[in-house]
C-alpha cells in the first residue's frame, strides 16, 4: 500500500516537472518568435469561434438561474433590486471565468490531447522532428497562444451574455423594476470585478492548453493510450482550473480592492 | 559518415540494445536486418536522435549526438530524411504540404521555388498530379511514395527507410525497392534501411548487418550474408521457425 501511494506520488511529481519543463520551452519558444502565424491563427479560429455555442448558452443559463436563486432568497428581505448585482459581481469574478473554462477544457482540452496523442501514436510527431521542427514549436505555442487570446474574449461573452440573460428573468419573469435593478448592478459591479474575471480566464487558457498538450503528446501507445490521455486532459484541467480558481481569489480580491 | 559505438538502450528493465557497434561511410547503402521487436527501429531512431541512448555513443559526421538537447538536434537532423513504417504523413494537410513541409521553416525560398520542388520530388517517386489530395485519399503504396517524397524534397545527405516495405503487396514492394534504389543513385545519399524483407535488402543494400539479441551478430555484402552458413543468420535468411516457439 505505502509502496503503491510512493510510486504514485513520484510519478505525479514527475509529470509536474515534465508539465513545468514543458511550460518553459513554450514561453522560450513565444520569446524568440517562433510562432507559426498560420496555426495560430486558426488554432484561435477553433477555440474562439467554434466554442461560441458552448459558452453562450453556458453564460446564458448561468446568469438566468443565479438571478432566479438570487430573487427567491432577496425577496424574503425586501431585497428585490439587488438581485442583478449579485448576478453581475458573480458572473464577472467566478462564474464567468470558471465555468467558460471549465467548458472549453471539456470540448478544447480533450480535442488537443486528442489530436496530439493520435499524431504521436501514428509516428507524425517524430515525422515533424524528423523535419527539422520542434513539436514546441509548432503543436504547442499556436495551441497556448490561442487559448490565452480566446478564453479572455470568451469568458467576457459569458459574462455579457449571463448579466443579459440575468436581467431578462428580472425584468420580464420576476417583475423587479428595471432601473433599480441596473442601477445597482453597475453600482456594485466595476472594473475590478472584471479585471479578476479576465486575469483568471488568462491563466484557465494556459492552464487547458498545456494539460491537453503534455497529455496528447506524452500518452501511451494505441487506441487505448489516447482514450486515457483524452480523459486525463479534461479531469486534470477542471481539477487545477477549480484550486487554481481559489487561490487566484484570495490573492487577487485584496490587491484588486 | 555515421559512427555507432557501445550502443545500449533499456526499456524499463528490458534491454533491447546491449552494445551496439557499426559505422557506414558517405555513399554506402546499409540494410539492417533481424527480427520482429529485435530492436532494429530502436537503432534507426538513434541515428536521427529521435531516442535518447542509455549508454554508448552515435557519431554523425564526427559529432557525437548522443547528448544534445532537441534544439541542437535540429540542426543534425537537417542533414536527415526519414521514411517512417506508416509514412506518417501529416493528416490534416494535403500531399503538397506534406512533402513541401521542410520548406516551412526555411527562409528564403519563394512559393512557386517550393511548388516546382514539391512537384519534382513527387516526379521522382513517380507520383504525378495528386498534390491536392489528402493522405487519406491514397493507397498504402502511395502513402509511402509520398513519405518518401517528403524525406528527400531538401536534398539530404542521409535518408533512413524504416520497414520500407512492410504491409505492402510484392508488386508495390518492387516498385519502392526501385525508388530507394533511384534515389541513392540519382541523389548520391547515404541509406540506412531497416527491414525484415529478405528479397528487399538483397537488393537495397551494399552491406547487411544482422541485430540479434541488442547486438550486430553479423555484417558482409548480401552475398556473403545469403551463403553464410551460421545457424542463426541461416534461420534468419530462410526464414525457417524454431518449433518451440510455435508450441508444437
Amino acid at each position: 500500500m505505502q509502496r503503491t501511494l510512493t510510486s504514485w506520488f513520484s510519478g505525479w511529481l514527475q509529470g509536474l516537472g515534465a508539465l513545468a519543463l514543458l511550460a518553459r520551452d513554450a514561453f522560450v519558444a513565444v520569446l524568440r518568435s517562433r510562432t507559426p502565424w498560420r496555426e495560430l491563427i486558426y488554432q484561435v479560429y477553433f477555440v474562439g469561434v467554434k466554442s461560441q455555442s458552448v459558452v453562450l448558452i453556458t453564460g446564458a443559463f448561468t446568469g438566468m438561474v443565479l438571478s432566479a436563486q438570487t430573487y427567491f432568497q432577496f425577496h424574503k428581505v425586501k431585497m428585490d433590486t439587488a438581485t442583478l448585482a449579485v448576478t453581475g459581481v458573480s458572473m464577472c469574478s467566478e462564474l464567468g471565468p470558471v465555468l467558460a473554462a471549465l467548458m472549453v477544457a471539456g470540448r478544447v482540452g480533450a480535442a488537443i490531447a486528442a489530436e496530439l496523442g493520435s499524431m504521436r501514436v501514428t509516428e507524425q510527431v517524430d515525422a515533424l522532428r524528423t523535419l527539422a521542427m520542434h513539436p514546441v514549436d509548432y503543436l504547442v505555442v499556436p495551441r497556448l497562444l490561442a487559448l490565452h487570446i480566446a478564453m479572455p474574449l470568451l469568458t467576457l461573452e459569458a459574462i455579457a451574455v449571463g448579466i443579459g440573460a440575468g436581467y431578462m428573468v428580472c425584468v420580464y419573469l420576476l417583475g423587479i423594476d428595471s432601473t433599480y435593478l441596473w442601477s445597482n448592478m453597475l453600482r456594485y459591479t466595476d472594473i475590478p470585478e472584471l479585471m479578476t474575471g479576465l486575469l483568471k480566464s488568462f491563466v484557465f487558457g494556459g492552464v487547458i492548453a498545456l494539460i491537453g498538450c503534455y497529455k496528447g503528446l506524452c500518452c501511451g501507445e494505441g487506441a487505448e493510450g489516447v482514450g486515457r490521455a483524452t480523459t486525463e486532459a479534461v479531469v486534470y484541467a477542471s481539477i487545477t482550473i477549480l484550486i487554481s480558481n481559489f487561490f487566484m481569489t484570495m490573492v487577487l480580491a485584496p490587491l484588486l480592492g | 559518415m555515421i559512427e555507432v559505438s557501445k550502443l545500449r538502450k533499456l526499456f524499463g528493465t528490458q534491454t533491447v540494445l546491449d552494445g551496439v557497434d557499426f559505422s557506414i561511410e558517405k555513399g554506402e547503402s546499409v540494410v539492417i536486418i533481424g527480427r520482429s521487436g529485435g530492436g532494429k527501429s530502436v537503432l534507426l531512431k538513434h541515428l536521427i536522435g529521435l531516442l535518447t541512448p542509455d549508454g554508448g555513443e552515435v557519431r554523425v559526421a564526427g559529432q557525437n549526438i548522443a547528448n544534445l538537447t532537441e534544439r541542437q538536434l535540429l540542426k543534425v537532423r537537417a542533414k536527415f530524411g526519414m521514411l517512417f513504417q506508416g509514412a506518417a504523413l501529416f493528416d490534416s494537410m494535403s500531399v503538397a504540404e506534406n512533402v513541401g513541409f521542410a520548406f516551412r521553416n526555411r527562409a528564403g525560398l519563394a512559393p512557386e521555388e517550393i511548388n516546382r520542388r514539391v512537384t519534382e520530388a513527387l516526379a521522382m517517386v513517380d507520383l504525378r498530379g495528386i498534390e491536392n489530395k489528402s493522405p487519406s485519399e491514397l493507397s498504402g503504396g502511395m502513402k509511402k511514395r509520398v513519405g518518401l517524397a517528403r524525406a528527400i524534397v531538401y536534398q539530404p545527405e542521409i535518408v533512413l527507410y524504416d520497414e520500407p516495405t512492410t504491409g505492402l503487396d510484392p508488386i508495390v514492394a518492387d516498385s519502392i525497392d526501385r525508388l530507394i534504389m533511384r534515389v541513392r543513385d540519382r541523389l548520391e545519399v547515404t541509406s540506412v534501411v531497416v527491414t525484415h524483407d529478405m528479397r528487399s535488402a538483397r537488393r537495397v543494400g551494399n552491406r547487411i548487418l544482422m541485430l540479434h539479441q541488442g547486438r550486430i551478430y553479423a555484417s558482409g555484402s548480401p552475398e556473403e550474408i545469403f551463403a553464410s552458413q551460421d545457424p542463426v543468420v541461416r534461420q534468419f535468411v530462410d526464414g525457417v521457425a524454431d518449433p518451440q516457439e510455435i508450441g508444437f
